[in-house]
């Protein structure tokens, strides 16, 4: 890469490259979760190649949007938030390119194992062991590099993204480690050490907390900058920002048992899983007022700067999951929802409409500082603002669609003849989910295709950005 | 349910109404400690790259939701068990829940499956609602692995042609689904060779009438006669006692293609039917006996 564009003070070069590998990985996951969504509608499609059956995409698709794509984005922005709300160089110039070639590595490694059928058999946590080395080793250099930033920090506060980038970074270590811990048995097969529901339960606290660290906190981080920054304003509460941070850290850890209601789990922990995700309601909120309130007295901006509509419905749509979230963890509405499509479109309002709407909003507020031009002036504004509207009508469909479907499925499973045997069969169930299936095949593509202008908007940036390097290059050589 | 030790118990109870009770007094003391009481613009004095915050109070209504959240926990942690031994003043559990749900549908439809049991299964396939059940908990029960229309596939016998493994009267019927059925064909692989193994699969072909080497065939009948004859029968017809099928009817479990065939006779095979009786019980097993029953007996 070059170093035409080095800042004198910061280090830019890991944070360019993080940038631009997360739009990458971005179209990749997406492109992979239209091919498995369209499996789902199509079951015939490529099912007779092993490699790229249904059961290995899937992992591959969640690997690559949540860690390759958010991943990358939570490394850049907080490589670059961090630096720029300390006024420090990060800590290590080797320990920056370390993280960026390790962390793409892993998610190659990713792409090469997951289809050939390696697999740990965890949500989320698939990876075998060699690999699951490798994140640890990633992520302690990352560590060292954050704290060590902070640390070397000019002003005696510190800015509260470094708080939910901080937090996101030590409780993500914790979790990897605890949940991985296996016993290998071979270069790519390893068994848990847990067994039973207590493995069960190590996963689901693995598992809810990655949606509560890496996909919540490390995003609130990011919100807490970028936010502010676009809409050049003062964000609205500190107090409220101290409240909700505290409570949404030790409330989150807790919420991991509303995975298993009604399962073998004991019912002690079911009861706790899903009062902590209630009073999570609250201070999830508090991220979601911190951020639009921030706009008060600047709501006109929206109409101008398709950027901060990013950021904005981003908040939005936060706000939406976050309260469905602590409603689905009620037991009762858990027992409707559980194993629907319901779960698959919740997850999605935070994964597409929250985690991709805020780093779509950071990426495009940060590649053109990558490249020495203003924030946030990318080569065009239009194709940002079509980008927004794909992104929201492609998520408005997605989560629609699964709702539907969801509540139809939960519907049929429980539904009763008077003769007391069920009415439904489940592969009438799964007949009734194809129109819903389809829609999220329509959805999902939306999606992508304004991922695809994103990418040609980006590299159009970057060339003319490097075009406009090279002339003033000429212009100095010339004249000296 | 196993009880936690004393010690775990009280470590769950401290830490979980610990965290409860800690966030909503740090709540408690930010809000105490509020220097203004409507929207400012006065900020805390920090400024990060530009970024100022500004010292607004917390939103009323989000500070009540908060309490709210907090009271509904405490009082859920009363009622139900959540606080590590503590049971809950309603005493509730999911297992009890569950035992009561299926208590009620018992008492409401037992009566009925229980008339239904006095009923022979083949008058019982003549008794429309009857049928009408079975079909349906048929197609909860057995259409996984037997089909929906109870045709079979791949493993899984179809139920609808009359043609039996373990027999298809009214006491084989039930007896297969309340105890189950193991199958078991050996794998002949290690013990005819993969020329035996050709041989015997070129005279199962001619059993049924199929095109087949009729020199192969005969010597493959020779090692027939050795040793599948025991279960299969001299005339291939099978033998219900073991559920061994019938070869001579062109209709095959695992295939009846050569391929398949030579795969049954090199590596075996190993057929399964669950016992349902633990599970549907002798009353509603008795319905689907009489569904399947009448399947090839109308």
């Amino acid at each position: 890469m070059s170093t035409a564009f080095d800042h004198p003070t910061y280090n830019y070069r890991v944070v360019r490259a993080f940038t631009i590998m997360t739009v990458v990985w971005g179209v990749v996951g997406m492109a992979i979760g239209v091919l498995i969504a369209s499996q789902l509608v199509w079951p015939d499609l490529l099912a007779n190649i092993p490699y790229l059956h249904f059961g290995r995409l899937r992992p591959l698709h969640t690997n690559a949007v949540i860690f390759g794509f958010g991943g990358s984005a939570l490394f850049a922005t907080s490589y670059y938030v961090v630096q720029r709300t300390t006024q420090a160089r990060l800590f290590s110039d080797v320990l920056s390119g370390f993280t960026f070639w390790g962390w793409q590595a892993i998610i190659v490694a990713a792409a090469i194992t997951l289809p050939l059928g390696y697999t740990q058999t965890k949500e989320y946590a698939e990876l075998e062991w060699p690999i699951d080395i490798l994140i640890t080793l990633v992520w302690v250099a990352y560590a060292i590099n954050f704290f060590g930033t902070i640390a070397k920090r000019k002003m005696k506060h510190i800015y509260v993204a470094n708080w939910f980038y901080g937090a996101f970074i030590i409780t993500v270590a914790v979790l990897h480690i605890g949940n991985s811990a296996v016993v290998p048995v071979g270069a790519w097969k390893s068994y848990s050490v847990y067994s039973g529901a207590a493995d069960a339960m190590v996963q689901w606290w693995y598992g809810h907390n990655a949606v509560g660290f890496f996909l919540t906190a490390g995003f609130l981080g990011m919100m807490y900058y970028f936010v502010p920054k676009q809409a050049d304003r003062p964000v609205f509460s500190y107090r409220l920002s101290i409240v909700h941070f505290w409570a949404l850290i030790s409330l989150y850890i807790w919420a991991g048992p509303h995975h298993l209601h009604y399962t073998a789990l004991p019912n002690w922990t079911q009861s706790l899983g899903m009062v902590m995700s209630l009073i999570l309601l609250a201070p999830s909120w508090g991220g979601m007022i911190n951020g639009v309130m921030t706009l008060s007295g600047a709501w006109h901006k929206l109409r101008h700067d398709p950027i901060l509509r990013f950021l904005v419905v981003s908040l939005s749509f936060y706000g939406m999951s976050t309260f469905e979230g602590p409603m689905m963890s009620i037991k009762t509405v858990n027992a409707l929802s559980h194993y629907t499509d319901w779960t698959v479109g919740h997850v999605h309002a935070g994964a597409l409409g929250w985690v991709a709407m805020v780093s779509i909003g950071a990426v495009y507020h940060l590649l053109p500082v990558m490249y020495g031009q203003k924030a946030g002036a990318m080569y065009s504004t239009r194709l940002i603002n079509v980008h927004f509207w794909l992104a929201t009508i492609g998520t408005v469909l997605y989560i629609a669609s699964m709702w539907v479907n969801g509540i139809m499925q939960g519907l049929m499973w429980r539904a009763f003849n008077d003769d007391g045997s069920l009415t439904y069969t489940f592969v009438e169930s799964v007949d009734a989910s194809y129109p819903g299936w389809f829609v999220r095949v329509l959805g999902g593509s939306i999606f992508l295709l304004g991922m695809l202008l994103m990418s040609y908007n980006a590299y159009m940036t970057v060339r003319s950005a490097k075009g406009q390097e090279a002339q003033a290059f000429d212009a100095d050589t010339q004249t000296a | 349910m196993n009880e936690l030790s004393s010690f775990w118990s009280g470590w769950i109870i401290v830490i979980s109404l610990g965290s409860i009770i800690g966030s909503f007094v740090l709540l408690s003391i930010v809000r105490k400690g509020q220097r203004f009481n409507s929207e400012t613009t006065q900020t805390v004095g920090h400024e990060f790259d530009g970024i100022e915050e500004y010292d607004n109070p917390l939103p009323r209504w989000w500070y009540w939701m908060f309490v709210l959240t907090v009271i509904f926990a405490l009082g859920y942690l009363a009622l139900y068990p959540g606080l590590g031994n503590f049971k809950g003043f309603l005493g509730w559990t999911q297992e009890s829940a569950y035992e009561r749900e299926v208590a009620k549908a018992e008492a409401e439809f037992g009566p009925m499956f229980a008339q239904f049991s006095q009923t022979p299964i083949e008058e019982l396939a003549q008794n429309d609602q009857a049928m009408r059940i079975g079909q349906r908990l048929f197609a909860n029960n057995c259409a996984q692995c037997h089909g929906s229309a109870a045709t079979g596939g791949f493993g899984f016998p179809n139920l609808t042609d009359n043609d039996w493994l373990y027999g298809g009267d009214a006491a084989a019927i039930s007896q297969t689904i309340l105890k189950g059925r193991v199958a078991a064909m050996p794998a002949w692989g290690p013990t005819l060779g993969e020329e035996g193994v050709d041989q015997v699969a070129q005279y199962v072909l001619s059993m049924s009438g199929r095109e087949h080497n009729a020199q192969a065939a005969a010597q493959g009948q020779q090692l027939y006669n050795t040793n599948c004859i025991a279960c299969h029968g001299a005339e291939g017809k099978g033998n219900h006692l073991f559920g061994a099928p019938n070869l001579t009817d062109n209709i095959w479990l695992y295939g009846g293609s050569e391929q398949q065939i030579k795969q049954t006779l090199r590596n075996g095979r190993a057929g399964k039917m669950p016992a349902w009786e633990a599970i549907l019980g002798e009353d509603k097993s008795h319905v689907v006996a009489g569904y399947v029953y009448s399947l090839s007996n109308q």
